[in-house]
């Protein structure tokens, strides 16, 4: 029983004092997993991240799968992402309740445009966070064009950004296999002894 | 019907979001509000507010109300798993074999030729979001109100809770 108590603390404490979205928990979590229970080593933790990094979805609770599964399996991976999400989507129940109830008051009227700016600064702010990514991935030539073409395509042309989204990630996947091809046809022998030293 | 529609919805936009939570806010939007006409956009902006305002990941939150919304208690774990499981069991399966291409410049380009979709995405909401403002509340109001947010959240860290409880009190008082 106490692992999974563990596990339900660990992630209901991540869960309610993670402001800012999944990411901005991650320090929370490798604080709990890494250093305080142990369930997992430092490189390990690194690995997880960097393998959820790679996979699309929620941050936060690809770390909570992994790690309650590591510890307890299949049902340690539910406790532990229930405990992480449950609290704080009550929360977002009751308040917008409360919010939607008294939507016709003048106050809660004035109350959404106060918010309103703030939340188009943080949407701001977190745009500005993924130009700066793909500015270091892809240099700041390729990201601009990248950036304008995805405009045009979604916002002038009603694209569906799903359909851009493939689109991109085919390209990247073919582009990046040419590539590897490439390399490996001029220095072939190099690679396969990396390959075996790994 | 609706159960499908927001299993649906929620998988594609949570298949297609790299980068965590905050990438899937605009592809939620998308199906939410262009697509299925679940909610306004003010209504949206609502949500966002206090899915900013309340700690957790943003995506559960999204994926947990509107679920709860559109079709109760079932609805809301229907969102939820189609939010939460792929990635999941992906990550539980992968992670075995996370030295094969952990590395892999594919998996590499794949995820940073996403990068300008997103940005793109998140800067027209956040025009929509400026817009709107300065429809129903005016230059004044917006431009003071935006400032104020690059002043507290970027300068000085205040924690975002407090200043989405700050500008609730300042719409609350000088708006209504």
């Amino acid at each position: 029983m106490k692992p999974y108590v563990d596990l339900a603390i660990g992630f209901a404490r991540t869960g309610v004092t993670g402001y800012g979205g999944g990411p901005s928990t991650i320090p929370l979590i490798e604080y709990e997993a890494v250093q305080k229970y142990k369930w997992v080593t430092v490189e390990e933790f690194g690995e997880i991240l960097a393998l959820a990094n790679t996979l699309p979805g929620p941050i936060a609770t690809k770390m909570a799968a992994y790690v309650g599964f590591k510890v307890k399996g299949g049902l340690g991976a539910v406790v532990a992402i229930l405990s992480h999400i449950v609290p704080t989507i009550f929360g977002m129940i009751a308040l917008l309740g409360v919010l939607y109830k008294f939507r016709n008051s003048p106050i809660v009227g004035g109350m959404v445009q106060g918010v309103t700016p703030v939340i188009g600064y943080m949407l701001a702010e977190m745009a500005f966070r993924f130009f700066q990514n793909g500015r270091k991935g892809l240099g700041l030539s390729k990201m601009l064009i990248f950036s304008i073409i995805s405009l045009v395509f979604i916002q002038f042309l009603g694209v569906h950004p799903g359909i851009l989204i493939a689109v991109f990630l085919i390209s990247a996947f073919v582009i990046a296999s040419r590539k590897e091809k490439a390399a490996k046809d001029s220095s072939g022998k190099v690679i396969q002894m990396k390959e075996k030293s790994s | 019907m609706i159960y499908l529609h927001l299993f649906w919805s929620f998988l594609i936009a949570n298949l297609l979001g790299y980068g965590g939570g905050p990438a899937i806010i605009p592809l939620v939007q998308n199906e939410a509000v262009n697509h299925y006409h679940w909610m306004s956009l003010s209504e949206f902006s609502n949500l966002l507010a206090i899915a900013n305002a309340l700690p957790g990941p943003i995506a559960t939150k999204m994926g947990g109300f509107i679920g709860y919304q559109m079709g109760g208690i079932l609805g809301c774990l229907v969102a939820l798993a189609a939010t939460i499981l792929p990635s999941a069991i992906a990550v539980i399966i992968l992670f075995k074999f996370v030295n094969l291409f952990k590395d892999s410049p594919k998996v590499k380009l794949m995820t940073k030729s996403v990068q300008p979709i997103i940005f793109i995405l998140l800067a027209v909401m956040a025009y929509q979001f400026f817009f709107s403002g300065f429809q129903k509340s005016g230059a004044f109001n917006l431009i003071l109100l935006a400032f104020l947010s690059y002043l507290t959240l970027g300068k000085f860290k205040v924690h975002p809770s407090l200043v989405i409880i700050g500008s609730l009190v300042y719409g609350g008082v000088f708006l209504s």
